[in-house]
């Protein structure tokens, strides 16, 4: 559900903070030993006291408060000046937005049966715009996808999620790039910035869902807020990272020759960054698109909405189609974002002949485009798409004969590989940190903290685990960080597997990336209904849902990692003798090991952002107190305190990996 | 330059004059036809909410159809959740809820103490709920229908989640459930495991009866997945008047729950014919169940599902109309 960013900062920040490794070379793996066999020591002498164990209807004093606020907003709402004058203008100004952008491409409108722009306008102006900021082949690729879209006979489903991100898009950079640059000039406000931006990422959206229909009403205009709020921290994030790292020397000589402060920042700082934020603005544009089955709770009209429907029938087929339709738009945007990316630095460093040819070109283009926006605003045949979706309906019976068989042919070895996972090393783990005493995971957390990231990690954990405590749901907290952990491991022997192999071979890796793209931006919920009739309601299917969501970032990163190790160094351990194993273990992993960290880190994210899934399937704790606190009012407060125990836990793994990232890349 | 540009113009010109001319149907030709037929004016808009299960999706169907076709009003159906669904009656964002299954704390919040929203009658819809196993189970061990014999088979029901107990299968957060207290109360060597969803719940069972295994679990009627597996209710202790008022000492069975509607204040007031076709609706969970098959086993579309049941039951549907 959750696309974090990839962190592009570790591997920049990686250089400084070297010292004091030499000493500790020998001793970390031994201290990390010691503190394990302490804590199981510890374990077995005070088994079961002072868990903090809560049952699932039980309420502490703070998730009761929490209720009562909300309470109190929602009667309050006609009356409060707040909402009067604040909050009902910002609806009604992004309300508009949005049914201004619906009336162009997906709704119709005043006494038009149909949408101002038709399929063929909308087809048209996606092939001009991709090839205008991109390329011809992205170009092509953006006709073809939209196109097949009409033909899986989801048009108008498809329009409305798009003019929905384009919306959401659009607000999330009105903010994003201006808070963004500052951040990259301020550290001040970077610090500041920061945990609002990972609380924004991490927070489960079921937690803010209701609330924001409280607050802006149920419409457009929820839907969008709550996917900016998602979506915009990538791009803030990346634009501060783009303006800091415009080398000094480039601004330095920008102000030698006299530039203002706001010369320096549009002609310099911006111009030299675009190429990084474009890439932002990409990444926004993913994590909006994984809104749009959550939005659809909030009749955000669109493709999620199909997916949803079909879950209630168990319909595993329509729910496939139209997730197929989003990772069709996700494809789409990608590679014409990133094009466009590419585009501004080559623009940037050729311009030759080439360039002759491109006004007039783009000029002609233009008019074919506007001739097509007409074609398709004035006739019926070019504004509805035609035909009536048949290849859609043979997508949806194939996936379900697919799925029909894997489920018939496959449960029995998937329920032996099921138990062996849960008994042999979940249940076990999961004991262990239920069973403990708080006060002893959270001293085991901090020491395990310290060792690996320093004191300043160790403090941050151990403010983390106080909150959590805060929280009331210590006991559901260790039991979804016991799924967590063991979702993690598996997604990095994965992510070494696959990755390793990828980064090795440049023809694995293209006709791996595609999938790996689709896993990640296809809605969970289109494949929780096959897990479930493989591995049954069950915490390992919620591991499972985890893996495939959170082992494709872990691949990339590694091959990206295993592909950077210079060509030398391997050409030196083969003429050396090396094998191909010993290549693999003793040069190109040991050589990785930043990008082994930063796989670790962001694939512990990606899993924790999955735990709200793992609710509805049947792993229980966080998730399930989350999912409950959206379904039922008196369990609001609860699940607000699950939602803060995830960002908790997001936070603490983060900032511990990130810190060990640094001492790792030293 | 200049050439290219007034030859490029100029072939797009033809190009797009001739597509003009053999361009076919125009948008506003067809508008007149489909959008006035039978808009009478007086209903306007009517706001319908959609709960997440199949059930209600027939409910909003029906009724959506009716509207829109007997009375002439624009309906607009919002995919919403309980909780939020009710908390738009407030903002005027809803104007009517068609299967309402209890929710005391709701009726409190918006009814007693807002006034934001009121009872509109029953659907006819008796809501059950229970403890339900695979039909191969109750014919295979009849006994296990008696709640007291449950112990006797709780080893059989042990899964990877339920700790060398029993499992019993909770599903969706937002069901009406006692069932942790049941089975403390009635000493029950079980386990409530917590599905999350009701589709974990239906795979659950649809599983147990193809392949034989052993599942007990929350469910209730009337739900289309009964059509394709119909599960046997086990009989918990009878319910009695006010032996549930007390959530941690309930031991007995859950009522017959009498579905209702619910509407806006406003809408109630407004006069709207909408407002009396909520009001007359009433059908019987076979009805539902009907128009719930239609949607969920045969994939029609709500609309067509509608159609289909409407124009077989011209009767029951001109009593709503009155």
């Amino acid at each position: 559900m959750t696309v974090v960013m990839e962190k592009p900062e570790q591997t920049e920040a990686a250089q400084p903070a070297a010292p004091a490794r030499g000493v500790r070379k020998v001793g970390r793996p031994v201290m990390i030993a010691a503190i394990l066999v302490i804590w199981l020591v510890l374990f077995a002498v005070l088994r079961g006291k002072q868990t903090l164990s809560l049952a699932v209807a039980d309420l502490t004093d703070l998730h009761r408060w929490i209720n009562d606020f909300n309470d109190s907003i929602g009667a309050n709402r006609n009356s409060n000046p707040l909402f009067l004058y604040f909050f009902n203008e910002i609806r009604l100004v992004i309300d508009n937005l949005v049914t201004f952008v619906q009336h162009l491409i997906s709704q119709p409108s005043g006494s038009r049966p149909v949408p101002q722009i038709g399929w063929l306008g909308v087809v048209g102006l996606a092939g001009f715009v991709s090839w205008a900021l991109g390329n011809w082949k992205v170009a092509l690729l953006a006709v073809a996808g939209f196109t097949f879209l009409g033909v899986q006979g989801l048009w108008q489903e498809s329009m409305d999620t798009l003019a929905l991100i384009l919306c959401a898009v659009f607000v999330a950079l009105l903010f994003a790039i201006p808070l963004g640059v500052w951040a990259g000039l301020s550290d001040r406000f970077n610090r500041f910035v920061t945990p609002f931006l990972d609380f924004m990422q991490t927070m489960p959206t079921f937690v803010y869902l209701a609330p924001l229909t409280l607050f802006f009403l149920i419409g457009g205009a929820s839907a969008t807020i709550a996917t900016v709020i998602y979506a915009a921290p990538p791009t803030i994030r990346i634009t501060a990272h783009a303006i800091r790292n415009v080398s000094r020397t480039t601004v330095e000589a920008a102000d030698s020759l006299g530039a203002t402060r706001r010369q320096s920042l549009l002609k310099v700082l911006l111009p030299m960054s675009k190429r990084t934020v474009v890439m932002g603005v990409n990444q926004t544009i993913m994590a909006a698109l994984a809104m749009v089955t959550i939005a659809a709770l909030i009749n955000a009209p669109g493709l999620g909405v199909n997916v949803l429907q079909a879950l209630q029938s168990l319909d595993v087929g329509t729910a496939f189609n139209a997730g197929l339709a989003i990772v069709i738009l996700a494809i789409v945007l990608d590679r014409v974002t990133t094009a466009a990316a590419a585009r501004e630095e080559n623009a940037r460093n050729a311009r030759h002949d080439f360039t002759k040819w491109r006004a007039p070109l783009l000029g002609a283009g233009a008019v074919v485009t506007v001739v097509l926006i007409y074609l398709s605003h004035t006739y019926l045949w070019a504004a509805d798409f035609p035909g009536d979706g048949t290849v859609g309906t043979h997508i949806a019976s194939g996936t379900d004969t697919a799925a029909t068989w894997v489920q018939d042919n496959l449960s029995g070895l998937t329920n032996a590989f099921r138990d062996g996972i849960t008994n042999g090393l979940l249940n076990p783990f999961q004991t262990l940190l239920t069973d403990s005493p708080w006060w002893l995971v959270g001293a085991v957390l901090v020491a395990l903290a310290v060792v690996l990231g320093g004191w300043k990690s160790g403090i941050t954990t151990a403010v983390c685990v106080g909150l959590l405590v805060a929280t009331g749901v210590w006991s559901d907290a260790m039991t979804t960080l016991a799924s967590t952990i063991v979702a993690t491991v598996l997604v990095m022997i994965l992510g070494v597997v696959f990755g390793v192999w990828m980064g090795r071979s440049t023809l694995v890796d293209r006709t791996i990336r595609p999938t790996l793209d689709a896993a990640q931006v296809m809605p969970p919920f289109v494949y929780l209904v096959p897990f479930l009739a493989l591995f049954g309601a069950t915490r390992f299917t919620a591991i499972v849902a985890a893996i495939v969501y959170g082992a494709p970032v872990a691949m990339k990163i590694i091959a990206d990692g295993i592909r950077a190790v210079p060509e030398t160094t391997v050409e030196a351990a083969t003429s050396a003798g090396c094998n191909t194993w010993q290549i693999i273990t003793k040069v190109q992993l040991p050589m990785s090991r930043s990008a082994l960290t930063l796989a670790t880190n962001q694939g512990l994210i990606y899993v924790l952002s999955m735990v709200v899934v793992g609710g509805l399937v049947g792993a229980g704790a966080l998730g399930y107190d989350v999912v409950a606190g959206f379904s039922q009012g008196e369990l609001y407060g609860k699940g607000l305190a699950a939602g803060l125990a995830i960002v908790l836990l997001g936070v603490m793994f983060d900032r511990i990996t990130q810190a060990a990232a640094r001492r790792a890349g030293a | 330059m200049a050439r290219h540009w007034r030859a490029g113009a100029a072939g797009l010109a033809v190009l797009g004059l001739t597509l003009t001319a053999c361009g076919g149907a125009k948008v506003g030709d067809t508008s007149s036809g489909s959008n006035s037929a039978g808009s009478s004016g007086k209903c306007g808009t009517f706001n319908l909410a959609v709960n997440p299960w199949v059930g209600y999706e027939a409910d909003a169907a029906v009724v959506a159809y009716v509207a829109q076709h007997n009375l002439g009003c624009t309906v607009n159906k919002k995919n919403l959740k309980e909780e939020i669904a009710w908390q738009g009656f407030g903002t005027g964002e809803v104007d009517a809820v068609l299967e309402n299954w209890g929710h005391a704390d709701l009726v409190k919040k918006y009814i007693d103490e807002q006034k934001t929203a009121v009872d509109a009658g029953q659907t006819g819809n008796k809501g059950i709920i229970g403890w339900y196993v695979p039909p191969w189970l109750a014919q295979a061990h009849p006994d296990i229908l008696q709640w007291k014999n449950l112990n006797k088979y709780a080893s059989k029901f042990k899964t990877s989640e339920s700790g060398g107990k029993g499992q019993l299968l909770d599903g969706d957060p937002s069901y009406v459930t006692n069932d942790a207290a049941l089975v403390k109360n009635l000493n029950l060597n079980f386990k409530v495991v917590y599905a999350g969803s009701e589709a974990a719940l239906i795979t659950a069972f649809r599983d147990a009866e193809k392949n034989k295994k052993w599942v007990i679990g929350y469910f209730y009627e009337p739900q289309w997945f009964l059509s394709e597996v119909p599960l046997k209710k086990v009989s918990l202790p009878a319910y009695k008047t006010g032996c549930d008022a007390d959530a941690a000492k309930v031991a007995c069975d859950y009522p017959v729950y009498n579905l209702n509607k619910i509407v806006s204040a406003k809408f109630a007031k407004s006069g709207s014919p909408a407002y009396n076709l909520v009001k007359n609706f009433n059908w019987t969970n076979d009805d539902q169940n009907e128009v719930a098959k239609y949607i969920a086993q045969d994939k029609l579309s709500d609309d067509a599902a509608a159609k289909k049941w409407v124009d077989a039951n011209k009767d029951k549907v001109d009593a709503w109309l009155k």
